[in-house]
């Protein structure tokens, strides 16, 4: 068998061995869980450091900067600003520095609210009221069949009284009651709809997984 | 008995799971598949582009969520390469980025497309906010080299591909909020056409986007990839997937209702 035959049967009674120690923990905690839950996280931690140390900080850091002085390419040095505000993460190690991480934490949240927010309203608060309300348009010019009107009004009551049921400056009593009650059942509908896809993702991740021990460790299929 | 029923043990529960997906994974049943119109409308618009159009696919998800969205990527690879579609692959997670390119890599030898030429994997960059704007001015600004550290302006496909304005579609398969930033940042920014495929759990969060076109497709999960697989006529891991699912709904339903009944009953006695 040749090296790189042999390292996929590894690999194989690795993944194979690693997949039966998690699901040990469905019958009760015990130490091969935990070997394989502190095993995964210090590779995922080491994974993503790496890898954002050569995706990240190498293109955009240090590569500029050395080009800089090795090339005399000069205009690489104003990646020494956001380095240098970066780098005042770290004051947070020092008690008589630690006041300096508000400035990058400032910076970084004044720049991350300035993109999001106009994008946000638009993305999720103004097209969201416009595809509520457009279809009364096609409505309106006789475009739609009786069931698709049937779902476009469905579709306004479940907004307004999913919306009242969250409106808390008014008591939750008569008309305002009733609409929040509405409100309830499909909100109901909602989180049943969330249940019922959860169910279909965790089941597909057992049915990879038995795929892979009855297939590629056992050779049963 | 019903007071039996309501203290059952959680592992019997498991094992019936287990048993509900090892046996029919044993006698490979198959079942056949339906379409549904959101995951039609990404094949459609796929099927509809010219060749030489390009997609950019994200292949944003980790091994948690490898075994609903890999079968995805498959498909809707296999759809571009047989268009001849340009593709350009990209990960906004760390984890995503050996995946996406073992997952490009294996599509494309299987397909005969060429690297540079029919296909680039860009890998991983930090910032999530940062890559999606920068892209939209200039993807070298953000990728100057793609995964393999090949400069991008030594890949002749990347020769007429700037921005956004050369990308026909972006296809996300996302575990995460990798949707929503697309749309919050590229679709709306830009008026970029985006599709999704993501895990079961966070669908239910896509639908509003589909009512307001803001994403032209969904697909669902493991039933995504199984309808997408049978569109393009190659059912692969998420056919066999959701025939064996099937099994382990009908358990889950079962359960549901036996639990439901059981209380009902005891609340009765209770009363």
């Amino acid at each position: 068998m040749e090296f790189a035959e042999t390292m996929v049967v590894v690999g194989t009674w690795v993944a194979a061995l690693l997949t039966l120690c998690i699901y040990s923990f469905l019958y009760r905690d015990n130490p091969f869980y935990r070997f394989a839950e502190h095993l995964f996280v210090g590779i995922s931690v080491g994974y993503f450091t790496v890898l954002t140390i050569r995706q990240g900080l190498i293109p955009f850091a240090w590569d500029p900067l050395w080009e800089a002085f090795t090339e005399k390419q000069w205009e690489g040095l104003v990646r020494l600003i956001p380095i240098g505000i970066g780098v005042l993460f770290f004051a947070r190690l020092s008690p008589t520095h630690a006041w300096l991480i508000r400035y990058p934490i400032a910076i970084l949240i004044g720049v991350g609210s300035g993109l999001a927010i106009p994008n946000v309203m638009q993305a999720d608060i103004f097209r969201q009221v416009l595809g509520t309300l457009t279809p009364f348009t096609a409505i309106h010019a006789a475009e739609l069949g009786a069931f698709e009107i049937f779902g476009v009004i469905l579709m306004l009551i479940g907004v307004i009284s999913t919306l009242t049921y969250f409106f808390f400056s008014v008591e939750h009593r008569g008309v305002v009651g009733g609409v929040s009650k509405i409100g309830i059942i499909f909100l109901m509908i909602g989180f049943g709809s969330a249940f019922g896809n959860t169910v279909m993702g965790r089941v597909s991740l057992l049915i990879q997984r038995v795929d892979f021990l009855l297939s590629d460790w056992l050779h049963l299929i | 008995m019903i007071e039996k029923l309501m203290n059952i043990d959680r592992r019997i529960v498991f094992i019936l799971v287990a048993l509900a997906v090892i046996i029919p994974s044993l006698l490979q049943v198959n079942f056949p598949i339906t379409i549904s119109q959101p995951t039609r409308s990404t094949y459609d618009y796929i099927e509809a582009l010219p060749p030489g159009s390009t997609l950019m696919i994200g292949f944003n998800y980790g091994p948690s969520s490898f075994a609903e969205l890999h079968p995805m990527a498959r498909a809707a690879l296999h759809h571009c390469f047989q268009k001849k579609i340009r593709v350009i692959g990209l990960t906004l997670s760390a984890e995503g980025a050996t995946l996406g390119d073992k997952m490009l890599t294996d599509v494309a030898a299987e397909a005969g497309a060429v690297y540079g030429e029919d296909y680039v994997y860009l890998g991983f960059r930090p910032g999530t906010t940062q890559v999606l704007l920068g892209m939209g001015t200039a993807i070298d600004s953000v990728f100057e080299a793609d995964y393999a550290e090949t400069p991008l302006a030594e890949i002749p496909m990347m020769a007429d591909i700037k921005n956004y304005e050369q990308i026909d579609l972006v296809l996300d398969l996302a575990s995460g909020s990798s949707t929503e930033w697309w749309i919050t940042y590229t679709n709306t920014r830009y008026n970029q056409q985006i599709a999704a495929g993501v895990t079961g759990v966070i669908v239910s969060q896509m639908y509003p986007y589909l009512q307001t076109k803001q994403l032209i497709g969904l697909m669902p999960g493991l039933l995504g990839a199984a309808e997408y697989e049978n569109l393009i006529g190659r059912p692969g891991d998420g056919t066999e997937g959701m025939s064996i699912q099937s099994f382990a709904h009908l358990l889950v339903v079962g359960l549901v209702i036996l639990g439901n009944v059981a209380f009902f009953i005891q609340r009765r006695r209770t009363e």
